[in-house]
């Protein structure tokens, strides 16, 4: 069974806010437009890399863009 | 449906139409035939190419209609992709390992060529087949 990650992002939002679409952000961050759905959709974790690239493209921080749940520490542990 | 798993569906779709080809030209023999006097050389050769060159137009004709919806489509694989293949690569080395371990044992007990060669074969084809259908899964349900 594939667990879906559990790292979520408001890219999706931060994107449409700076009023940029899927295929410009896709190309800036060098990656195909599929490759930037996932991450939206929460299906794929982007490298450590790749999450520097948005936040910079975005103009904001990397916190801002990726969420952890707090609990996810202690059962990634367990 | 991006460029790469699209090739990947390629795959796994010629693969398992040449499976199929060859066993219904072999199977049919098993019952009547010893199997020492079956003809599987020529079906097993002629099915793996003709699985190449139908991944190839398969892919090759969907890329032309794909590129018709969507001229600026990229023809690259990315970090995603390259993971994805990866894994498709692990699950898929597992058969690979016991069709080769299959043969080496049925050499051991000296069996016939035909069991030696359709043990490498299957390996083949589910390590192909497999490892095709686990990255079709993860590029539908996400990574694990």
């Amino acid at each position: 069974m594939v667990k879906p990650t559990r790292i979520t992002n408001t890219i999706r939002a931060t994107r449409e806010t700076a009023g940029m679409t899927q295929a410009e952000v896709a190309r800036r961050i060098g990656v195909t437009r599929q490759t930037l759905i996932a991450i939206e959709q929460g299906k794929y974790s982007p490298s450590l890399e790749l999450a520097f690239q948005l936040s910079r493209l975005f103009g904001v921080a990397i916190d801002d863009l990726f969420h952890y749940p707090a609990d996810a520490d202690a059962s990634a542990g367990a | 449906m991006g460029y790469v798993e699209r090739n990947t569906w390629s795959q796994v779709i010629a693969s398992a139409a040449g499976t199929v080809v060859y066993l219904a030209l072999v199977l049919p023999q098993l019952w009547s035939t010893p199997v020492g006097q079956i003809a599987w050389q020529w079906p097993m050769v002629w099915t793996i190419l003709g699985a190449i060159v139908v991944s190839i137009v398969i892919s090759i004709l969907w890329g032309i209609g794909a590129g018709m919806r969507d001229p600026d489509e990229e023809h690259r694989a990315d970090q995603r992709d390259r993971e994805i293949e990866h894994l498709g690569d692990r699950v898929g080395q597992a058969f690979l390992v016991i069709g080769g371990l299959a043969a080496l044992t049925l050499a051991m007990v000296q069996a016939e060529w035909f069991w030696i060669g359709n043990a490498v074969f299957f390996g083949f084809f589910l390590s192909a087949f497999v490892g095709g259908i686990a990255r079709i899964v993860v590029y539908r349900r996400g990574m694990p």
